[in-house]
């Protein structure tokens, strides 16, 4: 069972040089949903999950993780968060194995590298430098990182991009498969990624 | 302590992958200090009074080269957002960061010197002076520099500007360097130059990471 999570986005505003991108969003990803965020290009879906990563400072309003009860997590945001971005942060000179197994002690991981890969159809490839890859393959091997991470909560910026049918099936899956075990997963995304998603429009 | 050692371990690693490891700096001191007598002409003397001087600003010059890359590749491969999210606080990303690069540019750099010195005839009794003073002195090139290359990790071109930037912080350290081994060549105690020396790179060893994450920490937002 993943340790359970709630986010709530509190009257976020977020400004992009002289641009207010958004402003007064109150967002909320529950733990056991998965949250899409959604909009056109250029909406902030991607400022939003940087903002939930840490990554980005809001202009105005706050971020809590809260235990369901309510209670609001010790830990900090990047303790309990993996945050797949859309650069896949793989070294092209080091192998899939060998990039996962440095995530895996930066960031601490729950499974093992080689599983990971091994579950997202990188079996064969797992001792090849990350270089010769695809774009595809790319996408899966990050995505591996994050399955591999055992995090409660999944930050995805387009997890389905450049991925194959049996790919994207995978994906779906795995995020499937975390949400029924009491995951969050917020994933910005232009493709209905599973039904029953709570959806997040952003103008 | 895991996480510190995988990332030393990772950019060791991409150094010898990339550019050929500590192989690539070296190559510049050489060549550089080969040249040295073909500006100068053959005058003995003249080179080797000169030849400390310009093995450290060689030295500085040689870690100059790849520092501009330090944290760009990571910036612009997502992997800047993977080390700011670790169990470690950036500092310690950029701590190892500068470590890897000294342990590639400075630390080959220290023992290539004395071999360098013999060619540019450096009088006896500076060579010891020499390795010990860029033993001590050199990481402030990596972990100052690290100040400059995280400024400059969001530009195409920031090799030039980071130069500009960091340069002027190596002054202090080139400056009592060269001055150490001068004065052991001249029988004088060149201990104070050495204690400062020290006393530099520890400084650069806790501003350079501080600053650095700092900086880095605006590149992300």
């Amino acid at each position: 069972m993943t340790q359970a999570v709630a986010i709530a986005g509190e009257n976020l505003t977020c400004r992009r040089g002289d641009r207010i991108l958004f402003s007064e969003l109150s967002l909320e990803a529950r733990p056991g949903v998965l949250t899409l965020l959604t909009g056109p290009n250029g909406s902030g879906k991607t400022s939003l999950l940087r903002m939930i990563a840490g990554l980005l400072k809001p202009e105005a309003g706050r971020i809590v993780f809260r235990h369901p009860d309510g209670a609001a997590f010790e830990e900090e945001a990047a303790q309990l968060i993996h945050y797949a971005g859309h650069h896949d942060a793989l070294k092209n000179q080091m192998t899939a194995r060998e990039n996962l197994a440095f995530a895996a002690a930066w960031h601490g991981a729950a499974r093992d590298p080689a599983a990971a890969l091994e579950r997202l159809g990188l079996k064969r490839q797992i001792d090849l430098p990350v270089g010769y890859f695809s774009a595809g393959q790319r996408r899966r091997a990050a995505f591996a990182r994050c399955w591999m991470s055992g995090r409660p909560v999944w930050l995805l910026d387009e997890p389905t991009a450049a991925l194959d049918s049996a790919g994207r099936a995978l994906v779906v899956d795995l995020i499937a498969e975390h949400v029924a075990s009491g995951g969050t997963v917020v994933a910005a995304t232009h493709e209905p990624l599973a039904e029953g998603a709570a959806e997040f429009a952003l103008a | 302590m895991k996480g510190f050692l995988a990332l030393v371990g990772r950019d060791l690693r991409l150094s010898f992958r990339i550019g050929g490891g500590p192989f690539l700096g070296l190559g510049f001191f050489l060549t550089v200090t080969a040249m040295l007598p073909l500006g100068v002409g053959a005058k003995l003397n003249l080179l080797g009074e000169a030849a400390a001087g310009f093995l450290w600003v060689s030295a500085a010059l040689a870690s100059l080269l790849s520092l501009d890359r330090l944290f760009q590749a990571d910036a612009e491969d997502g992997s800047l957002d993977q080390l700011a999210l670790g169990t470690l606080p950036l500092e310690f990303a950029v701590f190892a960061k500068a470590l890897a690069h000294w342990l590639t540019t400075g630390l080959p750099l220290t023992v290539a010197a004395p071999v360098l010195a013999l060619m540019l005839n450096m009088p006896e009794g500076g060579y010891t002076a020499l390795f010990v003073s860029l033993l001590v002195g050199s990481p402030v090139f990596s972990f100052a520099g690290a100040i400059g290359a995280a400024l400059t990790a969001g530009l195409r071109r920031g090799g030039l500007l980071l130069s500009l930037v960091v340069l002027p912080l190596f002054v202090p350290v080139i400056v009592f360097g060269a001055g150490a081994v001068s004065a052991a060549i001249n029988g004088f105690e060149s201990w104070a130059a050495f204690e400062f020396l020290g006393a530099v790179s520890l400084f650069a060893m806790v501003l350079g990471p501080l600053a650095g994450a700092a900086a880095l920490r605006i590149h992300l937002s």
